[in-house]
């Protein structure tokens, strides 16, 4: 069983990430928020890039990475208030037969994670050859929200048109969505493609993205979970701070470092190089999110 | 014929002259630019452009043409600020007239399936 301080302070002194994103209002939100929502501590998990169905060199052990993922997060001493995972949960496929068997395959073996309360979105790969239909016959809307502990949490869905547009009627919806929110609400969004430009040439961009960032801009607390680009990587635009997670099939190449974004090679001797998930961790005391790594699986 | 009729049909006509001569001038400068113009024809296919590299002069006028044949693909230059859609069907036609050399990547910014990171290519321009 891990204990979380205990395996906060392993990946300090292994040099594992801890990143300290500036979230400084989370103070504010002890004074109570929205509709007299009180703050209360609580981290969540994010899992990213599953691709189940992936077969091939870059991943030669793609049949058990997710599993043990799974096992990992159910070993954590405290449990995570809910568990999100942002999208690709399946490698993409031209047969919609086998989309939704790879779709079905992957929430069985996600429901045997511990916490009930999982929130998915789609990727690319999930989503985009089919508009979206596959996913939304098992996992429901591909947009949406949600509030917990007086934090309010937008899912996006930025894939479900193959060329990447979130779309007029989801942007019609978000800015609803927001209207509804004070201009200090702590907002955190997850979506799958990096809402701002970070590497057009591989496109690693959501092509109306500024749109949303625009939308987003005058809420004084926002923070930004992705996916899609197999690592992790940090990035500000203006006051809103963008954060994407590492996959669980395998890692890619820094953005824009080289020609093609290939796969990064498999490593035998190191299996889950470059895989992983991250804990979130919502902290009233120091008024930060700490965003820990961690590895497939322990031991 | 009164002075208010007069001058209407005086107004109507002169804008129909050059509506006319405008028109005449579009037509005539779209075909001097179109035998400027060296055409490159560029099929897009999962998961390919054939050709994936196109050599240009800086200053060039060049017609890219566009058939697709099987998925709406997307073209996109990001370094030239240049993309379209190329649904299949139709030539998808761009215009171009590179200003700097350089080597400049192209790609399909449409997700069409398992090997679309691979549907790449670029632009090289010289001097």
């Amino acid at each position: 069983m891990i204990n979380r301080r205990d395996f906060m302070k392993l990946t300090a002194i292994g040099g594992g990430a801890v990143f300290i994103s500036g979230l400084t209002s989370l103070s504010q939100a002890a004074t109570g928020y929205g509709k007299g929502a009180a703050y209360d501590d609580f981290y969540f998990v994010q899992l990213s890039d599953t691709h189940w169905g992936y077969q091939g060199p870059a991943n030669p052990e793609a049949a058990n990475t997710l599993k043990k993922a799974v096992a990992t997060v159910n070993s954590l001493e405290t449990q995570p208030d809910f568990i999100v995972f942002t999208g690709d949960l399946t490698h993409t496929t031209d047969d919609p037969k086998e989309r939704r068997k790879r779709l079905n395959e992957f929430r069985e073996i996600v429901s045997e994670l511990k916490v009930k309360n999982v929130r998915f979105i789609p990727g690319e790969h999930d989503a985009s050859l089919d508009n979206g239909a596959a996913y939304k016959e098992i996992f429901g809307n591909t947009f949406y929200s949600f509030d917990h502990k007086g934090v309010h949490f937008v899912m996006l869905d930025n894939v479900s048109d193959p060329g990447a547009n979130i779309g007029e009627a989801q942007l019609a919806w978000l800015a609803a969505d927001l209207g509804k929110q004070k201009k200090d609400a702590k907002i955190v969004v997850f979506t799958h493609r990096p809402l701002f430009d970070l590497a057009p040439k591989w496109d690693w961009a959501t092509r109306d993205g500024a749109k949303a960032i625009d939308m987003l801009m005058p809420y004084t607390n926002v923070t930004v979970f992705y996916g899609h680009i197999h690592q992790e990587h940090h990035h500000q635009t203006g006051h809103i701070a963008h954060h994407s997670a590492k996959s669980l099939i395998f890692p890619l190449p820094a953005p824009g470092s080289q020609e093609k974004r290939t796969p990064l090679p498999w490593d035998a001797s190191m299996p889950n190089k470059g895989l992983g998930f991250r804990e979130v961790e919502a902290e009233i005391k120091t008024a930060e999110y700490k965003i820990i790594e961690f590895p497939v699986s322990r031991g | 014929m009164n002075a208010r009729y007069r001058t209407a049909w005086l107004s109507s006509a002169l804008c129909l002259t050059v509506a006319a001569f405008i028109t005449m001038n579009v037509a005539y400068g779209s075909s001097q630019n179109a035998k400027k113009e060296r055409v490159i024809k560029i099929v897009a296919q999962r998961f390919s452009f054939t050709p994936n590299e196109l050599k240009l002069k800086k200053g060039e006028n060049v017609r890219l043409e566009f058939t697709s044949l099987d998925f709406v693909h997307g073209f996109k230059v990001p370094d030239l600020n240049l993309r379209a859609d190329l649904p299949p069907g139709k030539i998808t036609t761009l215009h171009l007239k590179p200003e700097k050399v350089g080597t400049f990547d192209f790609i399909c910014d449409n997700f069409c399936g398992a090997g679309h990171e691979d549907m790449v290519g670029r632009i090289i321009v010289n001097d």
